[in-house]
């Protein structure tokens, strides 16, 4: 037999396998319907407003408020559920303890959890009559129809994504490493803080990129337990419900574009940590 | 030097308890950290799960079967299976064909492709929902064109419908995309040089070897699917006995103060949560090759 | 990449496809197949031509270089489907197929194992069931990528022998592709080199070994060692003296480079050698005795000799050259 191949531009590498143009269109045609018309619908109405126009929506007090609550009480509760979700974490892939496994389970409850659901068992929880409200009550901490209820829920949701993010990686590090560092003289300590913990770094930060994302799109596991009050502890995501309910779409549309850019600029974040762990560990 | 050590090394006597290993931590530090990690879950997670049966059951069993017998309770359970109905396997269909599009084929943009399949999980709920009700309001991109037909969209099924496939968009594809990448392509295509044709191999080949992953993203898709609330909420305007899926019910239920009937009805979305943690558990401790790698959400 | 080249494959024979890696085997195995395309050229099967046929159509038995087992199903299942992916018109009924995955089990040793599953074989007992899948659907040429990469050494042997037996007895036109020149050289009826998409040279082991077509296929047959040398006349002088055995390719005159075997060399006189050196180091392995031997500048000549008298490093040392290749 006579061959020869020599490279010429296509679209797709030559395969055998059948069914590339229609799984290709298919998949394009629901990702353009179900995704990106609806969201370029938003990036229409919201160009309409101009920047002027969603910066003047963003200088209304309360609206200013509810973004300033979002993300500010996001940050706290995704570094809250980072320090612990890494505890957890390490705890579950470094340890043998009875019960391992369920907990290991119970750390996903928050993804399978209706938002609906745990907001209204927080809200029962935390409130001054709750199992636990009562006992911060007595200590003088009010935890319900506070900010510190948005805390509350907002860990409780962010805790999976900073656990599941740095798990795989921590039940990965290689044992002969901490070994090396404890045969060179180092202190458990030492190997701890030298040689475990930067290359856990990256995985760290995209695990509390994703919980503060999550956190500032959190609405029904906030809704129960925050209270709702105005200037207090009224969210960004309530405050466009309550923009739609006044048939104000362009007000919401402004924040819903604030809110949509500040999550591109976190994604944007995890996709240059991931890349820089890349480089500099060789692993995301 | 050597042999200095060596005698040492002989006279040595047998240590009564062995040395800590070099690798972990003391037995104090250890137990402590497992019991501020545990604490701190049962804190956040488990009373309030516990929470949500123990008041859906606080006047009795008698009470909370009652809770189910209402009209409206009964409507929003046929609204929730009706609109996974369609949401999941929707999802199911859609993640299959990307999947094989994005893991089986070579070709340009394949990453921002991924990306934009993975864009609903970086959206807020609640925005979710508006961008739907900016597409078909009145005063809509399409909007005019529904209301000229008489196609109700939102406050009605297909919304609901729509936000819910939204939400759950990336479920199957995020799944089976790395899990197909992984298996490759060798035995699809050792399939068709022993003369079996692509649907064949796809059936008898592909499918099977997907088979847990299929399952466990579904489970995952169903979840979220039934128990979806901010999207669904803002296209569904919550028309009691109509528009009103099981979570949406909780909330009215809730804020009408009834608490004991909203949390009978959210005991049933907890339980479903508990039968999918469950199931997800035991196909991660049996099947964990056969899921993709860091693929759980 | 491949570029353009004719290769014929007679009917029975077991060809070797051997080439550094990245030199297009693969890549021309999988063409044969119809598994990757072609931009021109054709396939040709005993005239018919394959070219346009899709790989179901072409009755090929292809084994992958990680055998490509389907993980769900037991040995038997992945015997027999070929056969149970035809179509019903065309397909043995239950008990042939039954007697048929049977006959093959027989054949590859592998009588018990018909209900285990990929995961619960070695390595070895994998390769022989993705060879029988391949048999089973009676290909016209059976194509095997790499069939031994993946093994340990001592499986490697055996199966090699076993191998070239199943292909004797079957007769079966073969086709393999391997990067280990003495898996070729040992196995194949006849070997084709390839390097960087290019066919070099296509012959029977004894061919390419004594009469290998370019100093691409003499290097990657096994080591050699350039020297300078004067062709003229038919013959080939290195430092004056003529290299036995060695014929100048006609009408090649002047400097050329002359290779040479490690066993092709003979430590003698410095006085009536072709080249001189100083033993830099010696050891002994299986009955032989390599010796490297420092010229000055360069990197030093690698010799091997019976093991016979044992130099001592420092030694001044004479090279005799009994034979070598020329290429125009």
């Amino acid at each position: 037999m006579t061959a020869s191949t020599k490279p010429r531009w296509r679209f797709r590498r030559p395969s055998v396998l059948p069914g590339f143009g229609i799984t290709f269109g298919y998949t394009i045609l629901c990702l353009s319907l179900v995704v990106l018309i609806p969201l370029g619908a938003l990036v229409v109405r919201a160009s309409g407003l101009g920047l002027s126009g969603i910066l003047e929506v963003a200088a209304d007090p309360r609206v200013a408020s509810a973004l300033k609550i979002s993300f500010g009480v996001s940050l706290l509760a995704a570094l809250t559920a980072s320090v612990f979700g890494f505890l957890v974490a390490w705890v579950l892939t470094r340890y043998r303890f009875p019960g391992r496994r369920i907990v290991d389970a119970v750390v996903d409850l928050p993804f399978a959890l209706p938002t609906a659901v745990a907001g209204i068992a927080l809200a029962q929880v935390y409130a001054p009559n709750g199992v636990i409200g009562a006992q911060l009550e007595r200590i003088g901490i009010k935890a319900a129809y506070t900010p510190v209820g948005i805390f509350i829920a907002m860990v409780f949701i962010g805790l999976p994504f900073a656990v599941r993010t740095v798990q795989p990686l921590i039940a990965e590090i290689d044992k002969e490493v901490e070994e090396a560092s404890a045969t060179l003289g180092a202190s458990r300590r030492a190997t701890l803080w030298k040689v475990v913990l930067p290359p856990l770094i990256p995985a760290v930060l995209t695990g509390f990129a994703l919980a503060f994302a999550r956190g500032v799109g959190e609405y029904g596991s906030i809704i129960f337990i925050a209270g709702n009050l105005p200037y207090v502890s009224e969210i960004a995501p309530l405050l466009i419900v309550i923009k739609l309910s006044e048939y104000d779409y362009a007000g919401a549309a402004a924040i819903a574009t604030i809110m949509l850019g500040i999550s591109f600029l976190t994604l944007l974040a995890i996709n240059l940590i991931q890349a820089w762990s890349r480089r500099r560990f060789g692993y995301v | 030097m050597s042999e200095t050590a060596a005698t040492t090394f002989a006279a040595l006597p047998a240590k009564p308890d062995t040395p800590r290993s070099a690798v972990t931590e003391g037995r104090a530090v250890r137990w402590t950290l497992i019991a501020v990690a545990i604490v701190f879950l049962a804190l956040f997670l488990v009373v309030p799960l516990a929470t949500v049966f123990v008041q859906a059951l606080s006047k009795g069993w008698e009470t909370y079967l009652a809770t189910f017998r209402e009209p409206d309770a009964l409507a929003a359970v046929r609204l929730t299976l009706i609109v996974a109905a369609i949401a999941v396997p929707f999802n199911l269909v859609f993640g299959i064909a990307a999947s094989w599009a994005i893991a089986k084929f070579e070709f340009p943009g394949k990453s921002l492709l991924v990306t934009l399949i993975d864009l609903p999980f970086s959206v807020s709920p609640v925005v979710s929902g508006l961008i739907y009700v900016l597409v078909f309001s009145a005063q809509g991109v399409f909007g005019a064109f529904f209301v000229q037909h008489g196609i109700q969209v939102l406050f009605a099924l297909p919304g609901i419908v729509l936000a819910t496939i939204f939400v759950t968009f990336p479920f199957v594809a995020r799944e089976l995309i790395p899990l197909m990448q992984e298996q490759g392509t060798a035995e699809e295509e050792a399939a068709l040089t022993l003369g079996a044709s692509g649907l064949w191999a796809f059936l008898t080949v592909t499918l099977p070897n997907i088979r847990w992953g299929l399952l466990y993203s579904v489970l995952l898709c169903n979840a979220r699917a039934m128990g979806e609330f901010g999207a669904v909420s803002v296209v569904s305007g919550h028309i009691r006995g109509l528009t009103n899926t099981i979570p949406l019910h909780v909330e009215i239920l809730y804020n009408e103060y009834n608490f004991v009937a909203a949390f009978a009805v959210a005991s049933l979305l907890a339980g479903l949560a508990l039968v999918t943690l469950l199931i997800k558990s035991v196909l991660e401790w049996r099947y964990a090759g056969e899921l993709a790698a860091g693929g759980r959400h | 990449m491949l570029h353009d080249f004719d290769l014929d494959v007679r009917a029975g024979e077991l060809l070797g496809l051997l080439g550094p890696s990245g030199s297009g085997k693969t890549t021309l195995l999988r063409i044969i197949a119809g598994l990757d395309f072609p931009d021109r050229g054709r396939v040709l099967f005993g005239g018919d031509d394959a070219t346009g046929l899709p790989v179901q159509k072409r009755a090929v038995g292809f084994v992958f270089q990680h055998y490509a087992l389907f993980k769900h199903m037991s040995v038997a299942d992945n015997i027999a489907y070929g056969l149970n992916a035809r179509k019903r018109a065309d397909r043995p009924d239950k008990a042939e197929i039954k007697r048929r995955v049977g006959d093959l089990l027989d054949l590859i040793k592998l009588s018990g194992f018909a209900d285990r599953y990929p995961s619960q074989l070695s390595g070895g007992q994998r390769q022989r069931v993705a060879l029988a899948r391949a048999l089973a659907v009676e290909p016209r040429v059976l194509l095997l990528d790499e069939p031994f990469g993946a093994l340990d050494a001592q499986v490697r042997k055996d199966l090699r022998r076993w191998l070239r037996e199943i292909h004797d007895r079957t007769g079966q036109t073969t086709i393999f592709v391997t990067h280990d020149q003495d898996e070729a050289l040992e196995l194949s009826d006849r070997v084709a080199v390839l390097d960087r998409g290019r066919l070099e040279q296509v012959g029977t082991p004894d061919e390419v070994q004594d009469n290998p077509a370019s100093a691409t296929v003499l290097r990657f047959l096994g080591d050699a060692v350039e020297v300078e040398a004067i062709a003229e006349s038919g013959q080939v002088r290195v430092d004056g003296r003529p290299v036995p055995g060695v014929v100048s390719p006609a009408g090649l005159i002047g400097p050329v480079k002359l290779y040479v075997r490690p066993w092709q060399f003979q430590l003698t006189e410095p006085s009536a050698a072709h080249l001189r050196g100083t033993v830099r180091a010696s050891h002994r392995s299986q009955g032989r005795q390599r010796i490297e031997v420092e010229r000055g500048e360069g990197r030093p000549l690698l010799v091997e000799d019976f093991d016979g008298e044992r130099y001592a490093a420092g030694h001044p040392v004479g090279l005799r050259i009994v034979g070598g290749y020329v290429f125009a």
